[in-house]
Parts: structure tokens; sequence; C-alpha cells
């Protein structure tokens, strides 16, 4: 397997030249965010990262999770690198100073997310979930419960899951059927089958926490009905230490296609004691919280994936000798359509650096910012990109996961290569957290209706007004102006064709969201044009420049095959009658 | 008792060096740079030492440039107390950094400085054996392994034969090799905390001490890359070949 090394260099330049990292610590509550310290934070993950949680991605693919009698044991070195990463208080990087986190921008923590989904996308689960555990709490748990379990999952000692999927609630979670019944005295008893949850029994930690979706029996039908619960796995003692076991038991784990260094497990939840989160009947709000950051996170697995899988045929293609290419080099990297492949693979993966990172630090805005006017607005993009993210950066994961098998060619499939494994670890990057189909539905429905995609295309029209008399990034610029107009254009008829038909927006929702990214990519395409392009001495700015304009040429002219099958809707789509099929 | 480390801002080893196409020298412009490999090794000793209660206090010094405080931060948030920065834009030779910390010496009176046997940008391997001179102190240089008794240090080193063990009396100067010690992972709490540790800052003024360059370079240039070597069958082919070549 490729040895992963932090593109710390990229990183630093979406940081630095693309998304101004440096404007996060003038928010009040980030000043400790200056940029030695921004240096430091990403030079220290990346070594422990590189060190010892990457080198476990192939042993935890081969080993996978074992399941015997109850208990989840990860694959061997798994518990020993989270106990190293978590004492070392990468956990906490930007959870609430007042429950031992460290405080920093949220933008930070994605960097960091960056790399350890690169360095192993299995592993970063664990303390992913745990994050959006912490952050349901945070924004919905009473005192109480913050007192009891916070401090805990930030510092990693414990770890947390989200157990909303059950057999008959996948996508559509108004179907939940676990029940929960009110004791009177503060507690529930929570009794039903929860699958595939991640992370639900494991071998790392002293107490696992339950994020769980239920039902009271009077509630409401669908998902006004549905409330959440903490159910630890061990109940907290009056001195905050695990003590009797809850019985919620994993009745056994999943094999899968990939990530199998993650455990995914049935739940059963065997009338186990659970607290009510906030109020009841109000679960999916809250759970929509926790959703919104696991979404990006999950986009940030598909980067990693991407960037390793990119770090991997790029290293293969420089030592490959294989018929001497038309301009006569040795190496493979020579043939034009090994270039392609890896100029392709290159351009996708960076474009999402920058709209994970850009996003991310619009996140912190939204938090952080003394004006109100502008946390909603920085939110608005938050909630725009969300599914722009997730989806279009997971199906970045899947095409650059499979052109790397490609460039190595027969020893792209074989295992030893490492290569193969990351195109199936990258599946399901599309389907959890909502498959892609459901992040573009959002887009297309509830995104459209706030107005947000709209609003973004008018703001990325007149950024691109202010280039407009610079030459040189005239290579990008006329097309983006091209491109956009066709994005309104589209739009347009999107939000005309849905009154007419609502199937419209669904049947081309996915392609919807792919024509926007692309476009999105575009517009910080130039940024990164713009900004390599007053350092041309140097072979890193070249390197910018040079991948701006492949992307210009050949992979932003994909909107041109997605625009006019948008522009079908779904008739053709939706002729053929079930039967037929 | 004292330990003061210096430790040197570097273009990072996992960096593939370009050199400038006027030839003055690499280039280093938004490269990443880091702590010198072997530096970091010595800091790392010298911090063991501390937590075995052999010293007291860690103290981090570098020379450089503004930036180099980044290093400091590093040996700051590995643990260090406290740091000396020495700031200069001037290139710095070996002999001019042995003054240099020679200077710090008198102020700080440490019991040993610990270095790097070398940096790895200009892989030199001189300050440390030039400061034992200035200070006419015992030297132990490529340390493999280190053990303080009272006021002497037995010094495993590491040498052409093989290994050595030495005995030195303190105050001494010594030099980590590769493998002394492996250095810890830091602590994102102990980054945070690095930035509110104190840093000092010195000019080569206020140390008397001159940039005077003993040593200058003309010209950086790439090295010639490798040609394609040649098959030969016969050992006798291959004294032919060598001879041809005046290597034999
Ligand atoms: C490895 C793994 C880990 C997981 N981890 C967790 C976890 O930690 N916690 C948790 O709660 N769940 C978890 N899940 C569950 C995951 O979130 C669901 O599998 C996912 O949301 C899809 O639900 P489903 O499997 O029921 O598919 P379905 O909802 O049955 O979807 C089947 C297909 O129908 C499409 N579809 C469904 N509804 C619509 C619609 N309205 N319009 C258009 N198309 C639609 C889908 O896009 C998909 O293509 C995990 C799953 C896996 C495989």
């Amino acid at each position: 397997m490729p040895e992963y090394k932090a593109p710390q260099r990229d990183m630093m330049f979406v940081l630095n030249d693309i998304i101004n990292v440096s404007e996060l610590a003038e928010l009040p509550g980030f000043e400790d965010a200056t940029p030695d310290i921004v240096q430091g934070v990403v030079d220290e993950a990346a070594k422990i990262i590189e060190n010892t949680i990457a080198p476990l991605n192939e042993t935890g693919d081969r080993e996978g999770c074992r399941f015997d009698n109850g208990m989840v044991t990860a694959p061997a070195g798994f518990k020993e690198a989270y106990q190293l990463y978590s004492e070392s208080g990468w956990t906490g990087l930007d959870k609430s100073i007042d429950f031992g986190g460290q405080g920093l921008p949220y933008t930070l923590a994605t960097a960091v997310s960056d790399m350890l989904c690169a360095g192993n996308d299995a592993f970063s689960l664990y303390p992913g979930l745990t994050n959006g555990a912490c952050e349901a709490l945070m924004e919905h748990g009473s005192q109480e419960l913050q007192d009891t379990y916070l401090e805990k999952l930030t510092t990693g000692e414990w770890t947390g899951t989200m157990c909303l999927t059950e057999p008959q609630a996948g996508s559509d979670l108004s179907q939940v059927r676990t029940r929960a019944i009110d004791q009177n005295d503060g507690t529930y008893l929570i009794e039903g089958t929860k699958i595939f949850i991640t992370g639900g029994e494991h071998d790392f930690v002293d107490n696992i926490i339950h994020l769980v979706l239920a039902r009271l029996p009077d509630a409401p039908a669908g998902v006004k009905g549905i409330s959440m619960f903490v159910v630890p796995k061990f109940m907290v003692d009056s001195d905050g230490n695990p003590g009797a076991r809850n019985p919620v038991v994993c009745a056994s784990i999943e094999e899968k296609m990939g990530i199998h260094g993650s455990s995914t497990c049935v739940m059963s939840f065997e009338n186990a004691t659970g607290y009510l989160i906030g109020n009841a009947n109000e679960g999916l709000r809250y759970m929509f919280t926790m959703m919104n950051l696991a979404r990006l996170m999950v986009g940030l697995q598909g980067l990693g994936v991407a960037e390793r899988a990119t770090q991997g045929a790029i290293e293969y293609a420089k030592e490959r000798k294989q018929a001497t290419a038309i301009n006569g080099g040795e190496t493979i990297i020579h043939h034009p359509d090994v270039r392609r492949m890896l100029m392709t693979m290159k351009a996708l993966t960076e474009g999402c650096r920058m709209v994970a990172y850009d996003t991310a630090k619009h996140y912190d805005i939204s938090k952080a910012h003394p004006d109100e006017s502008v946390r909603k607005t920085a939110n608005d993009r938050v909630e725009l990109m969300t599914p722009i993210c997730k989806a279009f950066a997971t199906d970045v994961g899947c095409e650059v996961a499979s052109l790397g098998v490609l460039v190595l060619g027969g020893a792209g499939y074989i295992r030893e290569s490492g290569m193969e494994q990351y195109i199936r670890d990258a599946k399901i990057f599309c389907i959890y957290e909502g498959t892609n189909t459901i992040q573009a539905l959002d887009l297309v429905g509830r995104k459209m209706k706030m107005n947000l995609p709209q609003t973004f295309i008018k703001e990325m029209i007149n950024d691109l007004a202010a280039e407009s008399g610079n030459d040189e990034l005239g290579f990008i610029v006329e097309p983006m102006q091209a491109a956009l107009n066709l994005l309104d254009k589209t739009t347009q008829w999107l939000t005309a064709a849905a009154l007419e038909d609502p199937q419209n927006p669904a049947a081309t929702a996915v392609e919807y969201l792919t024509m926007y990214s692309l476009v999105t990519h575009g517009h910080f395409w130039i940024k990164a044009a713009r900004a390599a392009l007053a350092k041309q001495d140097d072979d890193f700015y070249k390197g910018k420049l040079a991948t701006a304009r492949f992307f210009t040429n050949k992979i932003l002219p994909r909107i041109y095959g997605l625009a006019p099958v948008i522009m079908a809707g779904s008739e053709s789509v939706m002729t053929a009658e079930e039967d037929w099929l | 008792m004292k330990i003061l480390v210096a430790v040197k801002r570097v273009v990072d080893f996992n960096v593939r060096i370009q050199v400038k196409a006027d030839g003055s020298g690499v280039a280093s412009d938004g490269v990443k740079m880091s702590m010198n490999p072997f530096d970091e090794i010595a800091v790392e000793e010298a911090l063991r030492l501390k937590e075995a209660g052999k010293a007291e206090e860690v103290i981090a010094i570098t020379i450089g440039p503004k930036a180099s405080q980044e290093q400091l931060r590093t040996a700051l948030a590995m643990g260090a107390d406290r740091a000396i920065h020495v700031e200069t834009d001037e290139d710095i030779q070996p002999l001019t950094a042995a003054r240099i910390l020679n200077a710090i010496i008198d102020k700080e009176e440490p019991k040993i400085v610990m270095l790097g046997k070398q940096a790895i940008d200009d892989d030199n391997n001189q300050t440390a054996q030039m400061l034992a001179a200035l200070a006419n102190w015992p030297q132990a240089t490529f340390a493999s392994q280190l053990e303080v008794d009272g006021d002497v240090a037995n010094v495993t080193r590491e040498v052409d034969a093989g290994l050595e063990t030495i005995a030195v009396d303190l105050p001494a100067v010594i030099s980590a090799d590769l493998r002394l010690n492996e250095p810890r992972y830091v602590k994102l709490p102990d980054i945070m905390k690095a930035k509110r540790k104190p840093i000092d800052t010195f000019t080569l003024a206020d140390l008397g001490v001159e940039a005077a360059a003993s040593v200058k370079v003309l010209k950086t240039s790439a090295p010639a890359t490798r040609q394609a070597g040649i098959k030969v069958e016969t050992v006798d082919e291959l004294v032919v070949a060598l001879k041809e070549r005046g290597l034999f």
C-alpha cells in the first residue's frame, strides 16, 4: 500500500491563499487560531496520523473487526492508535473549552480530518461519530446531560454513536419504531433494534454513548413523533464513572464491502435506560444538528480516499515503465491518457478540498461572528454546501479511486497494491448519512425553496465580473462566464419545471447537484489560479495553474452533457412502467 | 541543572529540494519548514532528563529569522520550559552559531548543551565541536545513549568502528545521533500552552557576535542526474570497464 504523506503544502495553500484562514483569529473566541497555531496543528497532526494511524489502513482492511458473544474487537493496533490520538488531545480540537476541548475553529478540525480520513477512513469513523454525539448534546442536551457526558466524549475517553437506522427505516426515518416508555423518574426504557450502527460496539473505550431515535407511546405518527435519547452502554454513577451494564447489546456485526476496520453493528435495546434530549417529539430536528456536521465529515472521507488514491497512482506512474511514450518518456506518466487520469484525479481532489475548507470557514463564521446578519449569510452558505460537500466529494472519491486502480493496470486490481481497497472503502460514503440521492433532493428541494443555490450563483457571477479585465485569467474566466449562464438558465428551468411536475426535480436532482458542484469548483479554481499566477517561479504554483487549466478545459465542460439531461426532465425516466423493467 | 538545546529551522525532510533558477541557493519560499530532525532528538533527550529528575529546566534556543520562532514553539510544545531566539536574517555558519551559543552559555550557565549532530540542510556537523572548543568544555558527539550520573555524563557514541562509551565531566556539549531516542508526538493542548511560554529575543549585537562568513557560497546547483548503468557479462569485462573509467 502506498505510504500516506499529508499534502501539507496543498492544505496550507487552501488555508492561506484560498480561504484566508488568518481571518478566523479575528472572531471572538478564536483569538488563539493564529497562523503559528494553524501551522503547528497541521504539522503535529500530520506526524501522528502519518506514522501511527495511516499504517493501519491496510492491516485494518485485511483483518477487519471480530465479533464474539456481544463483544467486538477492532483490528490490531486500532485501540492503541486511538488512545494515542485521543490522549494527545486531537479529539477535542474544536470542542468547547468548558468540557476540556481546545475551542479551536472547525476549519482546523476539518484540516485534521482531511488527513485522518485519507490516512485511515475506517479509523476516522470512531472519533467522527463521537463528534456528532457531542454536537447534539452541546446544542440540545440539558445541563445535567452535558455535565455527565460531554467531557469524556470531548477527550475521547468515551465514544458516541448515532442510532437512527432500523430495518424498515433508512432514508425515511419517519418509520422509526424503537419505543421509549417514560418511567416518570427522569428516565425512559428504550426497546427496539437498530441496524448498521457504526462504532456501536468496540474495544477501545470504557463507555459508549448511544444517541437514539425512538418514539413515545403517544407520539404523533411520522417525523413529528420522533424523540432523541441518550443511552449509555454503562450507566454513569454519581462520580461520573461507568457503573452497571445497561441492556443495550451488540447482536452481530456486518460483513461489508469496505471500511473493514469500522464496526457496523446490529444494536438491540432491551429495555435499556435512556434520557430524553431536549423536548419530546423534536428528535428529528436535533438529529439534523449532528447530521449536518456528519455529512460534512463524510464529504471529507470522500476527499480523503481521493487524496490517497491520487498519491498512490502518481507514485506508481512515475516508476512503471511500459512502452515509450509519444514524447519519448519511459514511464507511464508520459502517456497522455495516464496523464489525463492523473490530472483528473488531482483536479477533482483539490477542488473538493477547496470547497470543504471554505464551507468549514463559513461554519465558523456562522457560529462566532458578532454580527447576526453575517452569521445568517454564512449559515446559508453552509446549508447550501452541505449536500455538495457530501455528495459530490464522495462521488469524486469513487471516481478517483476507480481511476487509481486503472492507472496501476493489473497491479491495481491486486490486493497488494492497496489501490482496490480505496474503491471498496469509497462506496459507502455515497450511501450513509443520507444517500447522495437524498443529498441531491435536499439541494433541489429545501435548499432551492430557501433560494440558496440561486443566491450563490449571483455571488459567483459578481465575483467573476471583478476578474473580467484580467487577461491572464481569461482562460478560466470566460468559460466560467458561459458555465454560470448555463447553470443559471438550468436552475430557472428546474424551478419552473418543478411547479409543473414534482417528478422533474426528483428525476434530475443528482445531475443538477453534479452540475452545480462542477461550477462551484470552477469558482474556486479561479481563486487558485489567481493566487498561483503571482508566484510562477515555483513548480508548486506552476502545477496549480496547470491544474486550473486542466479543470477548465477537461472537467468543467462535463456540464454541457448535464444541462440538456436535466432539462429533459422526468418524462423519459418515468415512461416505462414498473412491469416493463 | 539547566539544559540548553539548540534547534534549527530547515526545509522539511520530506520536501523535494529545488535549486533556485539563479543558483543562489535552494528554494524555501512557501516550502514546508521544520525543526532539524536531529535537534528534535536532542530536545526529546533533554526533556527525558528533566522528566527523570536529572534537570530542572530545558531551554530551547534557535538562531535565525523571525519565522524560526515556529521551531521554538515546537520545542516548547514538546515540553521545553522557555526559549531564546537570536534573531538574524544573515546566513549563519557553524562558527558563528557556536560563538552565539557560547555567548548564551555565559548568560544561562547550563550544565549541558544539547544539539543535533548535524542539520539536514548543510550537513556540516561542526557546531557542537566548535562550541566545545570555544567554551573549553568536553564534548560527546553522535550520542546514541546518554546517562547522567551526578556531574558526569556517560555517553555511548556511534563511531565508524561501532559503539564507544565515554564519560565526560559536566558541563559538556552533547550532540544527538539518530538512534538516541524517538521523539514524542506533541499533544494538542501543549501546542496551545506553548503559545504562552516566554521567548527571549536577542540580536547578534546584543551578544557581541558578528556574522562572519568564513565560507562563501559561489553557486548552488542540483547534482547531475545519474546515468543509466551498463551490464557486463564477466569479471574481466568489469575490470576493463572500470579501467576505462580510471576507477581501477
Ligand atoms: C457501513 C454502514 C454504516 C452505517 N452507519 C450508520 C450509523 O452509524 N447510524 C445509522 O443510523 N445508520 C447508519 N447506516 C445506515 C445508512 O445511513 C442507511 O443505510 C442509509 O441512510 C440508506 O438507508 P437504507 O439503507 O435503508 O436505504 P433505502 O432508504 O432503502 O434506499 C434505497 C435506495 O432508494 C433511494 N431512496 C430512498 N428514499 C428515496 C427518496 N425519498 N427519493 C429517492 N430515492 C430514495 C436511496 O437513495 C437508495 O438508492 C450505515 C450503513 C452502512 C452500510
